[in-house]
């Protein structure tokens, strides 16, 4: 601030004034990007389908598609793919693709809302503890048979998780960055013991393999169930968020500040919560707790487009999705034929770019 | 710019937390278009007033009314439209720039659902307010970049972009250097808005201020011009400090010239001025 020195009101040699312009040259930028990230997921998308132990063609890849969506010969068809690609590319791969695709935007969406509406930039939902309370409450249907509908007891875990972390943050003063996350890693220690302990008492099957995919998260399993679960959830939550995104502006400067602008701040904060612990709970129902990815994108994408919402949203949405399909793929093809869970390749990434934010102290939002 | 001038009527205001009573009967009018400078001791309730005239907090007792109409029956986007507020000292959580600052005070203005999508008439209005307050060539610049000074004014704009008829500060001048403590307040007057602004520096309230508040414990113990308000029986009584008035050789309003206490346990109970107290230059003889 105006500390030491003289500080000048009018800055000399300001910039001349060409606002107009620049706006716009924004604007185009912001549009650029967000048609070449959808272009480049497409591609990815359809080039992530071929990769795998048997050969598949990016034609094929299309046509299979395209049969499927009714645009091309299908089945036994002249022209069609052969039936064995057919269900490589339908059943197996494509399925998986999506569902990555899906949950990289969920997560990023949900990255992007916790960071405005509690103002820290260090919040995820793996980092304050909503991914790990969702495989809890996933745990406690698919191992215990809790007769509760799968997204729903995700949902609950991740919502408990999320209350239970800022009422730890809470205690004893205000919430800053740094208790919420040392709140948030409490709760996902907790709940992460609580899902291995539920999946080693019931000892069916390759526990390992299955505590790892829960608490690392994988998309391995994922099925067109899958990509209908998340799915819905990032349809109904995304548009609800990108509809609120001059909401989420407004708590720019913080709680007073977006009263003083007219929003009912309370109100709106535990209903944007609310709607990320939905959303990370479906997302979490469908691979486990992947980290990380909520915490990188909303970072990376600001500098694209700007910290305003409405673009922010439906960018950093496009983003996480290119980035999980990558690391995915990455993820089953590095030490093929085995396969990683997604998220050690999610926190190969993330733990780096966390220690650049803690450096990065210019925000006043640290103290 | 029009700027619709309002008055602000405030009766029996009281606030609680916690039974601890933080406001008590305060009862005063700000006629519009004037500055009134909120005074007092630091825990004298200035801030907890200010968020009651804004809308931000429900009174225990008593109300606000603005051009006649009471503050808090009015939904909360139509109190934006009226009344902005500042608070003190804020940053935003992520990289900004002037504009979007700015911009962010025509949220109220605008409608629901696809409000988000803001059009130019926001960034004339966001244009206007900016050079109302001398900072129209900083319209590109980012937050982080800006001085103390450069902050609070595009602060101010953001207020502006709201076209309330009522401007409320708390502590504008906080952490500004003197000149730009100086420029803003001058700015502030010349804006022809209704104003409510919490300071602490007694001279600054003098130069600037139509009328004063003066807070005490959460009581109003005066209200007034400041040289009806501003006296050393006053003063001592409310900051148990000492201090003569004289007047501003050019501009003629009083100027307060604080003495530094006499013994370490001197209080508001006994300000005793029947003896000069020393200057401060005295003390480190």
């Amino acid at each position: 601030m105006a500390t030491g020195g003289v500080t000048r009101e009018a800055g000399p040699g300001a910039p001349g004034r060409v606002p107009r312009t620049a706006r716009s040259l924004a604007h185009a930028r912001f549009v650029l990007a967000l048609a070449l990230a959808v272009i480049t997921l497409v591609l990815v998308v359809m080039l992530a389908v071929t990769i795998g132990p048997a050969n598949v063609a990016l034609g094929q890849v299309s046509g299979s598609i395209l049969g499927h969506l009714g645009l091309g010969p299908s089945g036994a068809e002249a022209g069609a793919v052969p039936l064995l690609i057919d269900s490589i590319v339908w059943e197996l791969r494509l399925p998986r693709v999506l569902t990555a695709a899906i949950v990289g935007a969920g997560l990023a969406i949900s990255g992007a809302v916790m960071q405005s509406v509690t103002r820290n930039p260090l919040a995820d939902p793996y980092l304050l503890g909503l991914s790990s309370g969702a495989s809890l409450g996933a745990v406690c249907v698919v191992i215990l048979g809790v007769g509760f509908a799968l997204p729903a007891a995700a949902f609950l875990g991740a919502l408990l998780a999320l209350f239970a972390t800022l009422s730890i943050a809470r205690v004893g003063g205000t919430i800053t960055p740094a208790r919420a996350v040392l709140a948030g890693l409490a709760i996902a220690q907790l709940a992460g013991a609580g899902t291995s302990f539920i999946i080693f008492w019931s000892a069916k099957g390759d526990s390992y393999r299955e505590i790892l995919n829960w608490l690392l998260g994988s998309v391995a399993g994922a099925t067109w169930e899958s990509v209908i679960i998340s799915g819905t959830a990032l349809a109904l939550v995304g548009t609800g968020v990108v509809l609120a995104a001059t909401r989420l502006d407004a708590f720019a400067f913080g709680d007073t500040a977006a009263a003083s602008l007219g929003i009912n701040v309370n109100a709106t904060r535990w209903a944007l919560l609310g709607s990320v612990a939905l959303l990370t709970g479906a997302m979490v129902a469908v691979s486990g707790a992947i980290g990380f990815v909520g915490l990188i994108l909303p970072h990376l994408v600001r500098g694209l487009s700007g910290p305003g919402h409405r673009r922010l949203l439906p960018l950093v949405a496009v983003c996480g999705a290119l980035f999980l399909v990558v690391a995915d793929t990455l993820a089953r093809t590095i030490f093929d034929p085995r396969e990683l869970p997604v998220g050690i390749i999610t926190a190969f990434i993330g733990v780096p770019v966390f220690i650049v934010l803690i450096k990065r102290k210019k925000s006043s939002a640290w103290s | 710019m029009v700027v619709t001038s309002a008055g602000v009527v405030i009766e029996n205001l009281g606030f609680s937390i916690d039974e601890q009573v933080i406001l008590a009967g305060v009862s005063a009018s700000v006629a519009a278009g004037t500055v009134t400078g909120l005074l007092g001791p630091n825990g004298a309730g200035k801030s907890t007033l200010l968020r009651l005239v804004g809308g931000l907090a429900t009174p225990a007792t008593g109300s606000v009314t603005l051009d006649g109409d009471e503050i808090g029956s009015l939904p909360r986007r139509e109190a934006a439209r009226r009344i902005a507020l500042l608070e003190q000292n804020t940053a935003p959580s992520v990289d900004l720039s002037v504009e979007d600052v700015v911009l962010l005070g025509r949220i109220p203005h605008r409608t629901r659902l696809l409000g988000s999508f803001g059009g130019d008439d926001d960034r004339a209005v966001a244009a206007e307010s900016l050079a109302a307050v001398g900072a129209g060539e900083l319209v590109d610049r980012m937050w982080h970049t800006l001085s103390g000074g450069q902050q609070q004014r595009v602060q101010i704009a953001r207020a502006l972009a709201q076209r309330p008829s009522l401007l409320l500060l708390d502590e504008p001048t906080n952490h500004l250097d003197v000149s730009a403590q100086l420029s803003l307040l001058s700015q502030v007057g010349g804006l022809g808005i209704t104003a409510i602004m919490a300071l602490h520096d007694l001279n600054l309230a003098a130069a600037f201020c139509d009328q004063i508040l003066l807070l005490q414990d959460g009581r109003l113990v005066a209200a007034g011009t400041p040289a009806e308000v501003l006296v050393p029986e006053i003063i001592g009584a409310v900051y148990g400090v000492e201090c003569d008035i004289i007047e501003h050789p050019r501009d003629g309003h009083p100027v307060i010239v604080f003495s530094a206490p006499r013994s370490a346990g001197s209080s508001s109970d006994a300000p005793a001025a029947d003896l000069a107290a020393p200057a401060f230059s005295a003390v480190h003889a």
